[in-house]
Protein backbone atom coordinates (compact mmCIF):
# COMPACT_ATOMS: atom_id res chain seq x y z
CA UNK A 1 0.00 0.00 0.00
CA UNK A 2 1.44 3.22 -0.99
CA UNK A 3 1.33 5.99 1.84
CA UNK A 4 2.26 9.07 -0.58
CA UNK A 5 -0.76 10.52 -0.55
CA UNK A 6 -1.33 10.21 3.20
CA UNK A 7 2.37 12.17 3.53
CA UNK A 8 1.49 14.78 0.73
CA UNK A 9 -1.85 15.62 3.03
CA UNK A 10 0.97 16.32 6.23
CA UNK A 11 2.55 18.96 3.95
CA UNK A 12 1.84 22.35 5.80
CA UNK A 13 2.22 24.00 2.31
CA UNK A 14 -0.02 21.78 0.19
CA UNK A 15 -2.41 22.10 3.06
CA UNK A 16 -2.31 26.11 3.16
CA UNK A 17 -3.03 26.26 -0.82
CA UNK A 18 -5.73 24.08 -0.84
CA UNK A 19 -7.48 25.14 2.34
CA UNK A 20 -8.18 28.64 1.46
CA UNK A 21 -10.84 27.56 -1.50
CA UNK A 22 -12.78 25.38 1.47
CA UNK A 23 -12.88 28.88 3.39
CA UNK A 24 -15.39 30.33 1.87
CA UNK A 25 -17.75 27.46 2.11
CA UNK A 26 -17.14 26.30 4.84
CA UNK A 27 -18.02 29.79 6.62
CA UNK A 28 -21.00 30.69 4.40
CA UNK A 29 -22.77 27.04 4.92
CA UNK A 30 -21.60 27.32 8.85
CA UNK A 31 -23.04 31.15 8.54
CA UNK A 32 -26.29 30.02 6.78
CA UNK A 33 -26.74 27.24 9.09
CA UNK A 34 -26.04 29.00 12.29
CA UNK A 35 -28.42 32.12 11.36
CA UNK A 36 -31.21 29.86 10.46
CA UNK A 37 -30.91 27.78 13.49
CA UNK A 38 -30.93 30.64 15.93
CA UNK A 39 -33.89 32.63 14.64
CA UNK A 40 -36.11 28.92 14.15
CA UNK A 41 -35.10 27.76 17.43
CA UNK A 42 -35.34 31.00 19.82
CA UNK A 43 -38.13 32.99 17.69
CA UNK A 44 -40.34 30.32 16.48
CA UNK A 45 -39.74 26.86 18.03
CA UNK A 46 -42.48 26.56 21.10
CA UNK A 47 -41.83 27.17 24.52
CA UNK A 48 -41.62 24.17 26.83
CA UNK A 49 -44.54 23.39 29.13
CA UNK A 50 -42.23 23.15 32.21
CA UNK A 51 -39.12 25.36 31.58
CA UNK A 52 -40.68 27.60 29.27
CA UNK A 53 -38.47 29.80 27.52
CA UNK A 54 -35.38 28.84 29.22
CA UNK A 55 -35.13 25.48 27.87
CA UNK A 56 -34.03 27.66 24.62
CA UNK A 57 -30.26 27.51 25.91
CA UNK A 58 -30.43 24.25 24.77
CA UNK A 59 -29.60 25.38 21.01
CA UNK A 60 -26.71 26.75 22.41
CA UNK A 61 -25.58 24.26 25.02
CA UNK A 62 -26.01 21.21 23.94
CA UNK A 63 -23.60 22.12 20.39
CA UNK A 64 -21.09 23.27 22.18
CA UNK A 65 -21.39 20.54 24.52
CA UNK A 66 -21.12 18.11 21.34
CA UNK A 67 -18.58 19.88 19.43
CA UNK A 68 -16.14 20.24 22.71
CA UNK A 69 -16.54 16.59 23.06
CA UNK A 70 -15.65 15.90 19.45
CA UNK A 71 -12.85 18.44 19.11
CA UNK A 72 -10.98 16.88 21.86
CA UNK A 73 -10.83 13.71 19.89
CA UNK A 74 -10.02 15.88 16.81
CA UNK A 75 -7.29 16.97 18.86
CA UNK A 76 -6.43 14.26 20.63
CA UNK A 77 -6.26 12.09 16.94
CA UNK A 78 -3.70 14.71 15.07
CA UNK A 79 -2.22 14.70 18.17
CA UNK A 80 -1.40 10.55 17.46
CA UNK A 81 -1.10 11.24 13.62
CA UNK A 82 1.83 13.39 14.69
CA UNK A 83 3.19 11.39 17.11
CA UNK A 84 3.49 7.85 14.59
CA UNK A 85 3.98 9.90 11.47
CA UNK A 86 5.75 12.56 12.64
CA UNK A 87 3.62 14.85 10.34
CA UNK A 88 4.51 18.75 10.98
CA UNK A 89 0.61 19.75 9.77
CA UNK A 90 -1.17 17.09 11.95
CA UNK A 91 0.81 19.32 15.46
CA UNK A 92 -0.21 22.60 13.67
CA UNK A 93 -4.04 21.03 13.88
CA UNK A 94 -3.93 20.21 17.36
CA UNK A 95 -2.33 23.23 18.20
CA UNK A 96 -5.07 24.97 16.71
CA UNK A 97 -8.11 22.77 18.20
CA UNK A 98 -7.09 23.40 21.64
CA UNK A 99 -8.08 27.22 22.38
CA UNK A 100 -11.42 26.30 20.42
CA UNK A 101 -12.08 23.32 22.16
CA UNK A 102 -11.53 25.54 25.36
CA UNK A 103 -13.71 28.08 24.64
CA UNK A 104 -16.86 25.05 23.76
CA UNK A 105 -16.21 23.94 26.81
CA UNK A 106 -16.55 27.44 28.58
CA UNK A 107 -20.01 28.12 26.31
CA UNK A 108 -21.64 24.96 27.49
CA UNK A 109 -20.17 24.93 30.97
CA UNK A 110 -21.57 28.57 31.12
CA UNK A 111 -25.12 28.10 29.92
CA UNK A 112 -25.12 24.92 31.70
CA UNK A 113 -24.45 27.39 34.87
CA UNK A 114 -27.25 29.93 33.50
CA UNK A 115 -29.90 27.54 32.56
CA UNK A 116 -29.13 25.97 35.96
CA UNK A 117 -30.37 28.43 38.37
CA UNK A 118 -33.96 28.79 36.91
CA UNK A 119 -34.53 25.36 36.31
CA UNK A 120 -32.47 23.58 39.50
CA UNK A 121 -32.43 26.15 41.41
CA UNK A 122 -28.34 26.41 41.30
CA UNK A 123 -25.72 27.50 39.56
CA UNK A 124 -23.19 24.76 40.12
CA UNK A 125 -23.56 21.31 41.43
CA UNK A 126 -20.47 18.76 41.85
CA UNK A 127 -22.21 16.19 40.08
CA UNK A 128 -20.30 13.36 37.81
CA UNK A 129 -21.50 15.09 34.33
CA UNK A 130 -20.19 18.58 35.56
CA UNK A 131 -17.24 17.83 37.39
CA UNK A 132 -15.85 15.42 34.54
CA UNK A 133 -16.89 18.47 32.17
CA UNK A 134 -14.88 21.09 34.09
CA UNK A 135 -12.11 18.41 33.70
CA UNK A 136 -12.15 18.58 29.96
CA UNK A 137 -11.87 22.53 30.10
CA UNK A 138 -8.70 22.13 32.07
CA UNK A 139 -7.73 19.70 29.75
CA UNK A 140 -7.76 21.81 26.87
CA UNK A 141 -6.12 24.52 29.13
CA UNK A 142 -3.20 21.72 29.89
CA UNK A 143 -2.46 21.10 26.24
CA UNK A 144 -2.54 24.66 25.57
CA UNK A 145 0.03 25.44 28.28
CA UNK A 146 2.06 22.08 27.79
CA UNK A 147 2.45 23.02 23.92
CA UNK A 148 3.44 26.31 24.47
CA UNK A 149 6.17 25.47 27.41
CA UNK A 150 9.13 24.36 25.94
CA UNK A 151 11.67 26.46 23.67
CA UNK A 152 12.03 23.48 21.44
CA UNK A 153 8.70 23.54 19.43
CA UNK A 154 8.86 19.79 18.78
CA UNK A 155 9.75 19.10 22.26
CA UNK A 156 5.74 21.09 23.18
CA UNK A 157 4.26 19.13 20.19
CA UNK A 158 5.04 15.65 21.61
CA UNK A 159 4.56 16.56 25.20
CA UNK A 160 1.06 17.84 24.18
CA UNK A 161 -0.13 15.04 22.63
CA UNK A 162 0.70 12.72 24.93
CA UNK A 163 -1.81 14.90 27.44
CA UNK A 164 -4.08 15.12 24.67
CA UNK A 165 -4.07 11.38 24.78
CA UNK A 166 -4.38 10.46 28.29
CA UNK A 167 -6.82 13.08 28.84
CA UNK A 168 -9.51 11.13 25.72
CA UNK A 169 -10.54 8.32 29.00
CA UNK A 170 -12.30 11.46 29.79
CA UNK A 171 -14.83 11.64 27.21
CA UNK A 172 -16.44 8.58 27.18
CA UNK A 173 -16.35 9.06 30.66
CA UNK A 174 -18.19 12.51 30.37
CA UNK A 175 -20.60 11.28 27.90
CA UNK A 176 -21.61 8.32 30.10
CA UNK A 177 -21.48 10.19 33.52
CA UNK A 178 -25.51 10.46 33.36
CA UNK A 179 -25.83 6.68 32.45
CA UNK A 180 -23.31 4.99 35.20
CA UNK A 181 -24.14 7.34 38.09
CA UNK A 182 -27.10 9.36 39.91
CA UNK A 183 -26.41 13.13 38.91
CA UNK A 184 -28.28 15.97 38.73
CA UNK A 185 -27.64 16.80 35.35
CA UNK A 186 -30.37 14.73 33.11
CA UNK A 187 -29.77 12.04 30.68
CA UNK A 188 -28.82 12.72 26.89
CA UNK A 189 -32.59 13.81 25.29
CA UNK A 190 -30.99 12.92 21.36
CA UNK A 191 -30.33 9.39 21.75
CA UNK A 192 -28.73 7.25 18.70
CA UNK A 193 -30.94 3.96 19.63
CA UNK A 194 -34.02 4.61 20.54
CA UNK A 195 -36.38 7.91 19.75
CA UNK A 196 -35.13 11.29 21.26
CA UNK A 197 -37.14 12.47 23.94
CA UNK A 198 -37.63 16.17 22.54
CA UNK A 199 -40.43 17.21 20.37
CA UNK A 200 -40.01 17.67 16.73
CA UNK A 201 -41.05 21.34 16.29
CA UNK A 202 -37.72 21.83 18.94
CA UNK A 203 -35.62 18.92 17.39
CA UNK A 204 -35.26 20.35 13.89
CA UNK A 205 -34.26 23.71 14.73
CA UNK A 206 -31.81 21.85 17.47
CA UNK A 207 -30.24 19.69 14.51
CA UNK A 208 -30.25 22.77 12.48
CA UNK A 209 -27.52 24.10 14.56
CA UNK A 210 -25.64 21.37 15.93
CA UNK A 211 -24.76 20.80 11.94
CA UNK A 212 -24.38 24.55 12.11
CA UNK A 213 -21.98 24.07 15.05
CA UNK A 214 -19.47 21.50 13.18
CA UNK A 215 -19.28 23.66 9.92
CA UNK A 216 -18.34 26.68 12.30
CA UNK A 217 -16.07 24.12 13.92
CA UNK A 218 -14.13 23.05 10.63
CA UNK A 219 -14.12 26.77 9.06
CA UNK A 220 -12.63 27.92 12.56
CA UNK A 221 -10.15 24.88 12.94
CA UNK A 222 -9.46 25.65 9.49
CA UNK A 223 -9.09 29.17 9.68
CA UNK A 224 -6.83 29.11 13.17
CA UNK A 225 -4.61 26.37 11.30
CA UNK A 226 -3.72 28.48 8.58
CA UNK A 227 -3.00 31.24 10.49
CA UNK A 228 -0.49 29.14 12.92
CA UNK A 229 1.36 27.13 9.70
CA UNK A 230 2.18 30.67 8.73
CA UNK A 231 3.72 31.52 11.87
CA UNK A 232 6.17 28.35 12.24
CA UNK A 233 6.70 28.65 8.59
CA UNK A 234 7.87 31.93 8.69
CA UNK A 235 11.19 31.07 7.44
CA UNK A 236 10.13 28.76 4.68
CA UNK A 237 10.73 29.97 1.08
CA UNK A 238 7.12 29.81 0.28
CA UNK A 239 5.74 31.85 3.29
CA UNK A 240 8.04 34.55 2.57
CA UNK A 241 7.21 34.51 -1.24
CA UNK A 242 3.11 34.39 -0.43
CA UNK A 243 3.82 37.40 2.22
CA UNK A 244 5.80 39.54 -0.56
CA UNK A 245 8.80 39.74 2.21
CA UNK A 246 12.17 39.96 0.59
CA UNK A 247 14.61 39.44 3.08
CA UNK A 248 14.51 36.56 5.58
CA UNK A 249 14.19 37.77 9.28
CA UNK A 250 15.84 36.02 11.87
CA UNK A 251 13.21 34.59 15.04
CA UNK B 1 3.92 0.17 7.12
CA UNK B 2 7.97 1.70 8.54
CA UNK B 3 9.50 -0.18 11.82
CA UNK B 4 9.56 2.82 13.43
CA UNK B 5 6.29 4.09 12.42
CA UNK B 6 4.34 0.37 13.80
CA UNK B 7 6.36 0.93 17.25
CA UNK B 8 5.09 3.79 18.00
CA UNK B 9 1.77 3.01 17.07
CA UNK B 10 1.96 0.74 19.49
CA UNK B 11 3.34 2.31 21.84
CA UNK B 12 0.54 5.47 21.52
CA UNK B 13 -1.92 2.86 21.37
CA UNK B 14 -0.38 1.25 24.46
CA UNK B 15 -0.39 4.84 26.58
CA UNK B 16 -4.27 5.33 25.70
CA UNK B 17 -5.63 1.63 26.49
CA UNK B 18 -3.42 1.47 30.36
CA UNK B 19 -4.13 5.42 31.19
CA UNK B 20 -7.84 4.61 30.51
CA UNK B 21 -7.53 1.18 32.38
CA UNK B 22 -6.13 3.10 35.54
CA UNK B 23 -8.68 6.28 35.16
CA UNK B 24 -11.25 3.03 34.91
CA UNK B 25 -10.27 1.10 37.91
CA UNK B 26 -10.32 3.80 39.99
CA UNK B 27 -13.77 5.47 38.74
CA UNK B 28 -14.89 1.82 39.25
CA UNK B 29 -13.33 2.22 42.76
CA UNK B 30 -15.40 4.99 43.63
CA UNK B 31 -18.36 4.69 41.99
CA UNK B 32 -20.24 4.96 44.88
CA UNK B 33 -18.54 8.52 45.84
CA UNK B 34 -19.31 9.48 42.11
CA UNK B 35 -23.01 9.61 42.55
CA UNK B 36 -24.38 12.92 43.58
CA UNK B 37 -27.12 11.68 45.62
CA UNK B 38 -28.56 8.36 47.48
CA UNK B 39 -32.04 7.02 46.11
CA UNK B 40 -34.42 6.48 49.02
CA UNK B 41 -34.37 2.87 49.13
CA UNK B 42 -30.23 3.09 50.41
CA UNK B 43 -32.21 4.94 53.43
CA UNK B 44 -34.52 2.24 53.92
CA UNK B 45 -31.06 -0.14 53.56
CA UNK B 46 -29.72 1.67 56.64
CA UNK B 47 -26.58 2.44 54.11
CA UNK B 48 -27.15 6.11 54.98
CA UNK B 49 -25.02 7.65 58.23
CA UNK B 50 -27.21 9.88 60.35
CA UNK B 51 -26.52 13.71 61.17
CA UNK B 52 -24.08 13.65 58.54
CA UNK B 53 -24.99 16.25 55.12
CA UNK B 54 -25.61 13.83 52.53
CA UNK B 55 -28.17 14.24 49.45
CA UNK B 56 -31.13 12.26 48.84
CA UNK B 57 -32.67 12.74 45.30
CA UNK B 58 -36.28 11.23 43.88
CA UNK B 59 -39.98 11.47 42.62
CA UNK B 60 -41.93 14.04 44.80
CA UNK B 61 -44.73 11.50 45.73
CA UNK B 62 -48.24 13.00 44.88
CA UNK B 63 -50.07 14.39 47.86
CA UNK B 64 -47.48 14.23 50.27
CA UNK B 65 -46.59 17.64 50.22
CA UNK B 66 -48.04 19.55 53.84
CA UNK B 67 -47.35 23.21 53.83
CA UNK B 68 -47.14 25.01 56.90
CA UNK B 69 -50.27 27.19 57.59
CA UNK B 70 -47.69 30.92 58.94
CA UNK B 71 -44.06 29.79 58.65
CA UNK B 72 -42.33 28.06 55.19
CA UNK B 73 -41.52 24.72 56.86
CA UNK B 74 -42.73 22.15 54.38
CA UNK B 75 -42.76 18.39 54.60
CA UNK B 76 -43.00 16.15 51.71
CA UNK B 77 -41.74 12.38 50.62
CA UNK B 78 -39.34 11.54 47.74
CA UNK B 79 -39.31 7.92 46.07
CA UNK B 80 -37.43 5.52 43.73
CA UNK B 81 -40.40 3.05 43.59
CA UNK B 82 -39.16 1.27 46.29
CA UNK B 83 -38.92 3.21 49.10
CA UNK B 84 -40.23 6.45 50.46
CA UNK B 85 -38.19 9.23 52.44
CA UNK B 86 -39.74 12.28 54.12
CA UNK B 87 -38.15 15.44 54.51
CA UNK B 88 -38.40 18.78 56.46
CA UNK B 89 -37.52 22.16 54.39
CA UNK B 90 -38.12 25.85 55.52
CA UNK B 91 -36.86 28.00 52.52
CA UNK B 92 -37.89 28.85 49.17
CA UNK B 93 -38.74 26.01 46.84
CA UNK B 94 -37.28 26.19 43.56
CA UNK B 95 -39.95 26.81 41.01
CA UNK B 96 -39.46 23.81 38.85
CA UNK B 97 -40.49 21.27 42.09
CA UNK B 98 -43.79 20.11 42.31
CA UNK B 99 -45.73 16.71 43.12
CA UNK B 100 -44.37 14.30 40.54
CA UNK B 101 -41.14 15.76 39.67
CA UNK B 102 -37.83 14.52 40.62
CA UNK B 103 -35.65 16.46 43.22
CA UNK B 104 -32.30 16.34 45.33
CA UNK B 105 -32.03 17.57 48.42
CA UNK B 106 -29.12 18.09 50.46
CA UNK B 107 -29.37 17.60 54.11
CA UNK B 108 -28.82 15.81 57.52
CA UNK B 109 -30.71 12.23 58.20
CA UNK B 110 -32.29 12.49 61.32
CA UNK B 111 -32.89 9.49 64.10
CA UNK B 112 -36.13 9.86 63.44
CA UNK B 113 -36.00 8.52 59.90
CA UNK B 114 -36.26 11.92 57.88
CA UNK B 115 -34.24 14.07 56.66
CA UNK B 116 -34.34 17.82 57.84
CA UNK B 117 -32.86 19.43 54.17
CA UNK B 118 -31.49 22.86 54.07
CA UNK B 119 -31.16 23.10 50.10
CA UNK B 120 -33.98 21.44 47.62
CA UNK B 121 -32.56 21.47 44.27
CA UNK B 122 -35.20 20.27 41.63
CA UNK B 123 -34.08 17.76 39.18
CA UNK B 124 -35.41 18.43 35.12
CA UNK B 125 -36.28 15.15 33.27
CA UNK B 126 -34.68 14.88 29.24
CA UNK B 127 -37.68 15.18 27.87
CA UNK B 128 -38.64 18.87 25.66
CA UNK B 129 -42.59 19.06 24.99
CA UNK B 130 -44.72 22.13 23.81
CA UNK B 131 -47.54 23.29 26.01
CA UNK B 132 -50.25 22.06 23.48
CA UNK B 133 -48.50 18.54 23.44
CA UNK B 134 -48.39 18.44 26.87
CA UNK B 135 -52.14 19.35 27.83
CA UNK B 136 -52.65 16.32 25.33
CA UNK B 137 -51.18 13.35 27.41
CA UNK B 138 -52.09 14.51 30.89
CA UNK B 139 -51.88 11.89 33.90
CA UNK B 140 -49.02 10.68 31.84
CA UNK B 141 -46.39 11.06 35.18
CA UNK B 142 -43.10 12.37 33.83
CA UNK B 143 -41.22 11.22 36.82
CA UNK B 144 -41.49 7.22 37.15
CA UNK B 145 -39.61 6.71 39.90
CA UNK B 146 -37.34 3.79 38.41
CA UNK B 147 -33.97 3.44 39.25
CA UNK B 148 -32.46 6.30 37.03
CA UNK B 149 -34.26 9.10 38.36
Amino acid sequence: MSWQWFHRLGSPRWFYQKSSAWLPWLGGAALLLLSVGIVWGLGFAPEDFKQGNSYRIIYIHVPAAFLALAGYYIMAISGAIGLIWKMKLSFVVMRAAAPIGAALTFIALFTGAVWGKPTWGTYWVWDARITSMLILFFLYLGVMALSGAFSREQSGDKASALLALVGTVNIPIIYKSVDWWFTLHQPATLKLTEASTIDPSMFYPLITMIAGFYLFYAWVLTLHTRTMILQREGRTQWVRELLGAPAPTKA
Amino acid sequence: MHPARKQRLILVVLLVALSSAAIGFVTYAMRANMDYFYAPRAFAAGEVPFEKRIRAGGCVVPGSIVRDSDSLDVRFAITDGEAELEVVFDKILPDLFAEGEAAVVTGKLQQDGYVRADQVLAKHDETYTPPEVADSMVGKASCQGDAKI
